[in-house]
């Protein structure tokens, strides 16, 4: 009773560490503060958007930003910019967070079994490798012109090409895991297959995936825009950076303004990201000094 | 060695022959189906069905997948159900534009990569590698594709310094073609340039901390030859791997580009012919971009046994 009153629970004191370590790090601080701030403005975007993202107003077309009623200005149609940005980063962060999940709940067990069983393992990375022998991009696209347009189909198209990378660094610490001492501590003590994977290796895995899910949100919002810009993922009318982005090159020579704040919006998005995720990287690491 | 490279040979060339039995698959998955595109929607189903008897779309799939196989190695990938003309002349225009411009990219890409990679090894800790820092953490975090409208924006429409779009080719017009690919390049390039940075800095400041430099500097050996004679020239081995990897990437990444400067390279045919659903020319193209990224990685780590002869070890059969 005392001894375990003394000791308090490792996991507690490694997340204490780890929040530490990040409220260290200036970079990392600015990237959680970018990040809090977009999945505010995506989240409430039906209550801070003073529109809706389809109004249009065809009396008042190419107003200026800093107009009275249109903060950013207005569009072709004369849809307000603002509004737009906050359903488009609603949109960005909806396609980033389902691919992200999409890569995790096929890539993490995937990347497991393959650690595990040799003979799975054959044939999963073989799997892998073919994925990863086309470049991103092009099987991003080819699987978005598969599943047709939409929201959901360019989350799944773009979750299915990062599927491989996931599988690899799941199958990377798996490897690295099965050959530890408490791993085979619960070997002797009979415990299956699944109670071991489940139970020792996943949660000593996790911080590797969650590293991998900060790398794969940046890239999976970019590849919403990119789809988007080509005409492939989100279909207009609905909201998103890339189609804005697309639309507002058509008229730059008339007033750049739409071409300009949702371009700023999905690099603070990637930004933020970026930032939070190579300082989440570094205060995970144990073996990191900082 | 030997082996490694037969091993490795093979390897490829099976993930090759899967990757054609995907896209095969992959373009048949495609919706809408190519006869009526071809007859047009009004047809009726006996000029479809003939249409369809003339593709040979009324095949086994395996049967359609061997002869579409044999075809691709003689170079024939038929022809273009839009507009006739055979998928190898349209890929034989188009692929030489792609090229040139990830050449190009690459070029930019090692020469501002390299320098602010060397820029921030040398002066770790202090501004000048905060600034590259910087550019590689905004490189990566800005999308490329819309700095390449405002560049037009900015460059092209209002200042007028570059062409908005337009290809000439080099060959014909040496200066003007390497204008008109200028921005474009610069756009494509800055992203990979970014991540050589980041791979030439930490590569940097592992060599500049070995030994052997602190032997060279303590012989009484200038700083600038250090850096670039011992840091610079163990570090090229990291760039070489890492530039040869992006290749394979920028061929793909060149779809957007080339969608932004209206250049009329492989990307763009790449876009048509998935909008209009125009089959063969989809799987020759998606065929020959996966194509030339395997030969790449395979290129570039028989590249890396050569430049480094510790990696040889490992497979010598002596």
């Amino acid at each position: 009773m005392t001894i375990a009153a003394e000791t308090p629970a490792p996991p507690a004191r490694v997340r204490g560490r780890v929040t530490r370590r990040l409220l260290h790090n200036p970079l990392g601080v600015i990237g959680g503060v970018l990040l809090l701030i977009v999945v505010i403005a995506g989240v409430f975007a039906p209550l801070l958007a003073p529109y809706a993202p389809t109004e249009v107003h065809f009396e008042t077309p190419f107003q200026q930003p800093g107009t009275v009623g249109f903060a950013l200005g207005t569009d072709d149609l004369g849809r307000d910019i603002l509004s737009r940005v906050f359903y488009g980063t609603r949109a960005s962060l909806e396609v980033g967070a389902l691919s992200v999940l999409f890569a995790v709940v096929v890539g993490v067990p995937l990347g497991l079994l393959s650690g595990y069983w040799r003979w799975l393992d054959a044939l999963i990375s073989r799997l892998a490798d073919l994925m990863l022998a086309f470049p991103f991009l092009i099987l991003a696209v080819g699987l978005a012109a598969i599943n047709g347009g939409g929201l959901t189909n360019a989350a799944i198209a773009l979750g299915i090409a990062q599927i491989p990378t996931m599988t690899r660094v799941v199958r990377a610490d798996t490897l690295r895991l099965k050959e530890t001492d408490f791993v085979l501590a619960a070997n002797t003590m009979h415990a299956g297959p699944w109670r071991i994977l489940g139970q020792h290796v996943l949660p000593n895995a996790a911080s590797a995936i969650i590293v991998q899910a900060t790398v794969i949100m940046p890239v999976a919002v970019i590849g919403e825009a990119v789809l988007s810009f080509l005409g492939l993922g989100i279909q207009p009318p609905a909201p998103s950076l890339g189609i804005m982005l697309s639309d507002a090159q058509q008229y730059l020579f008339r007033t750049p303004w739409p071409g300009i704040f949702p371009g700023i919006a999905l690099a603070l998005i990637c930004l933020g990201f970026n930032l939070f995720g190579d300082a989440l990287r570094d205060a995970l690491d144990p073996k990191s000094t900082r | 060695m030997g082996r490694y490279l037969l091993h490795r040979l093979w390897q490829s060339a099976l993930t090759l022959v899967l990757a054609s039995i995907v896209v095969f698959i992959g373009v048949r998955a495609l919706p809408g189906d190519p006869a009526t595109a071809m007859a047009g929607e009004e047809a009726d189903p006996a000029a479809i069905a003939a249409v369809r008897a003339q593709l040979g779309l009324d095949d086994p799939l395996p049967v359609q997948y061997v002869k579409f196989v044999g075809h691709a190695l003689t170079g024939d990938f038929g022809k273009s159900v839009r507009t006739g003309t055979p998928v190898r002349e349209m890929i034989g225009a188009t692929l030489p534009v792609t090229v040139q411009l990830a050449v190009f990219a690459m070029l930019v890409a090692v020469l501002i990569g390299v320098l602010a990679g060397v820029v921030a090894a040398v002066f770790r800790g202090r501004w000048p590698e905060w600034g590259a820092n910087g550019f590689s953490l905004f490189a990566l975090s800005v999308p490329t594709f819309w700095l390449g409208i405002l560049a037009v924006l900015y460059l092209s429409v209002q200042l007028r310094w570059f062409p908005a779009s337009g290809y000439v080719s080099p060959f014909d017009q040496p200066l003007r073609g390497i204008y008109y690919l200028t921005l474009p390049a610069v756009i494509l390039g800055l992203t990979h340039a970014a991540v050589v940075q980041r791979q030439t800095r930490s590569s940097m400041v592992e060599t500049l901390t070995a030994d052997f430099v602190r032997t060279a500097r303590a012989k009484g050996l200038g700083r600038a030859a250090v850096v670039f004679r011992y840091g610079l020239r163990n570090s090229l081995i990291v760039v070489t791997t890492i530039v040869g990897l992006q290749l394979g990437g920028l061929i793909a990444g060149a779809v957007v580009t080339e969608r932004i400067f209206s250049l009329p390279g492989i990307g763009k045919l790449t876009l048509d012919s998935v909008f209009t659903r125009d089959y063969p020319v989809i799987q020759a193209v998606v065929l020959v971009i996966t194509a030339a990224y395997i030969v790449i990685n395979l290129l570039v780590d028989f590249l890396y046994t050569v430049i480094d002869p510790r990696l040889r070890v490992s497979g010598r059969t002596r």
